[in-house]
């Protein structure tokens, strides 16, 4: 039974009132080009329980097998109060505030998770979330297009140690916009962009300087040199960065002598799991002065008529529901399960607790590499990195070693062969793994570069 | 203010008499979009053609573009609204004027409405 409460009766009805033939013809103003036909793909329908099997058999080589992969979605442990709490009632099944100012509790939540991200990033505004990290870079280079007015080339600089899927992103929402992503190469020898290398750019107009921290390899960018670069040559300083760095890292807001302008990135690593790739949620903060230009929800704390404190969704004239075709994003939202969740679990941690699960990534990071060295296995990069890092294989395609490695029950790193260095992989080791787990990441290494 | 210009879409302009004109929102306009709180102006150099969308004023409801009444060159800004865009409610035909611009073709203004005219035009609007 289709769920469409239609009978045919009741469309040749309705098609006889407006007067058109077939339903067909209502689509006759979309030119033929733009509509999409049959989707060759796109495979036949299956039944439900086809499907349930389907997803079994795909999620069983992610269960249970020991994650060194980061490459952007990290595993961090997430207290279990942490989803008991999201997926309550209250918040599990009304998290979108369509009649915002009825929905004070979301309010209360989203207030609290933006002073959390300003506190985190150091800058003074936050908004409610966006889709991901990668929307939100795109998000933030047509930001910053729009309030760099001093700079009419609609050109940014985007480091090719920026995360590969973000720069895809980015540039697949951007580009017909006629904004231009120049690629900013890195330093081979030491995996992060070198700062006299955008001497290159001094006397072009540029509206924007992306910097990731840490950077897609995990190496640690100068972001200091590179922000005051930024500042000095009148462009826009985007920060792409891990939150759960920031509880111990500079935070954007005091790179160099003036601070990033707008600070993104995903929020995964605060309370999200990993799931197979989602759904996580982007963050984006800004200064008060550019808070115009930000898209998104905003929620602020007000009084009403009776002098009481109450949240209120601000700064909304500028979106889709009001400004249509020229509000500042048509795609933005707010990712309010996920959002909820990472309030949740920022507060139970702290600063403290965000501090240590920061500072025991960096360790068993730190650690593994050390152990790995007597296999001949070295860093690709000089620069330091955090808990993440690009080490070579002493063989010359790392693919086979990461299999063999897989099926022992061991995910060994993301195969950095996808970006051009094949014998290297990223591998992350974050406060989940044990003594026992690095050494179970070595035997099995050992094993599998010996067979 | 007899001798302001007027537009469909709510613009005055005024010819200073110095190869320059002077924009803003009509006071109509203020009164429709309420209180203001953030207004963004054009960047001097900026050619604008008639009818281009030049400069956004921000209520607490709504963000509505101005539209460039008269082709033109903008010369510059008007630097008080940055902190005060208030000054539009409180005085849309004066204080609270938008930009200036040097006209591409200084005869422009006779298109536009008279203030006779404009009024007789939002009689009819309502």
């Amino acid at each position: 039974m289709p769920f469409i409460p239609h009978t045919q009766d009741e469309i040749d009805a309705m098609l006889a009132v407006i007067g058109a033939p077939d339903i067909e013809s209502l689509f006759d103003d979309i030119p033929a080009a733009l509509r999409s036909g049959p989707l060759k793909t796109v495979p036949d329908a299956l039944s439900e329980m086809q499907v349930g099997r389907l997803m079994q058999s795909r999620a069983a080589p992610d269960a249970g097998a020991l994650n060194f992969i980061g490459a952007g979605a990290y595993e961090h442990h997430i207290p279990a109060a942490v989803w008991d709490i999201a997926t309550r009632g209250e918040f599990y099944s009304a998290y979108t505030p369509y009649q915002a100012e009825a929905s004070q509790g979301t309010l209360q939540l989203i207030y609290e998770f933006q002073t959390m991200l300003t506190g985190l990033t150091g800058l003074e505004v936050s908004n409610a979330s966006l889709y991901d990290g990668a929307s939100a870079l795109a998000e933030a280079v047509l930001m910053a297009v729009r309030l760099n007015r001093k700079s009419r080339s609609r050109r940014v600089l985007v480091p090719a140690s920026v995360h590969p899927a973000y720069r895809a992103t980015a540039h697949a929402i951007v580009h017909a916009q006629g904004i231009e992503l120049i690629e900013l190469p890195i330093d081979p020898a030491v995996g992060r962009v070198d700062p006299a290398a955008l001497a290159a750019y001094d006397a072009e107009d540029i509206t924007a300087l992306v910097v990731p921290q840490p950077n897609f390899y995990g190496v640690l960018e100068e972001v200091d040199a590179l922000t005051d670069w930024a500042a000095a040559h009148n462009a826009l300083l985007i920060a792409v960065v891990n939150p759960l760095t920031l509880a111990v890292l500079t935070p954007p807001g005091e790179w160099g002598a003036a601070g990033a302008d707008i600070a993104v990135g995903d929020g995964q690593p605060l309370g999200a799991p990993l799931s197979s790739g989602g759904p996580y949620y982007g963050f984006m903060c800004t200064r008060m002065a550019h808070v115009r230009q930000m898209p998104g929800r905003l929620v602020g704390r007000s009084i009403d008529a009776d002098g009481k404190p109450g949240f209120v969704l601000t700064l909304q004239a500028r979106e889709q529901h009001i400004r249509r075709s020229k509000a500042t994003s048509n795609i933005c939202t707010n990712q309010g399960l996920v959002v909820t969740a990472s309030t949740i679990h920022m507060a139970i941690l702290g600063p403290d607790g965000l501090a240590r699960v920061a500072a025991a990534s960096y360790a068993n990071t730190h650690a593994l590499a050390e152990k790995l060295r007597p296999l001949g296995v070295e860093p690709v990069f000089a620069g330091d990195y955090f808990h993440e890092v690009a080490l070579r294989l002493p063989v010359a395609n790392a693919a086979p070693v990461l299999e063999r490695m897989a099926a022992e029950g061991v995910l060994g790193g993301y195969e950095l062969g996808r970006i051009g260095w094949p014998d290297a992989v990223l591998v992350c080791a974050t406060e989940t793994k044990t003594e026992e787990d690095l050494q179970r990441y070595v035997d099995t290494l050992a094993r599998a570069l010996r067979s | 203010m007899s001798d302001l210009k007027y537009t469909k879409s709510h613009e005055w302009v005024r010819d200073n008499g110095d190869g320059t004109f002077t924009v803003g929102i009509t006071d109509h306009a203020q009164e429709q979009l309420g209180d203001l709180v953030f207004v963004e102006t054009p960047e001097p150099g900026v050619q604008l053609n008639v009818g281009d969308a030049c400069a956004v004023v921000e209520s607490v409801k709504a963000a509505s573009d101005v539209y460039a009444p008269v082709s033109g060159e903008v010369v510059t800004g008007n630097a008080a609204l940055a902190d005060t865009p208030e000054l539009i409610n409180q005085s849309a035909q004066e204080d609270g004027w938008l930009f200036t611009l040097k006209p591409a073709d200084p005869a422009a203004l006779t298109g536009l409405m008279s203030a006779d005219e404009y009024a007789a035009y939002l009689a009819l609007e309502d």
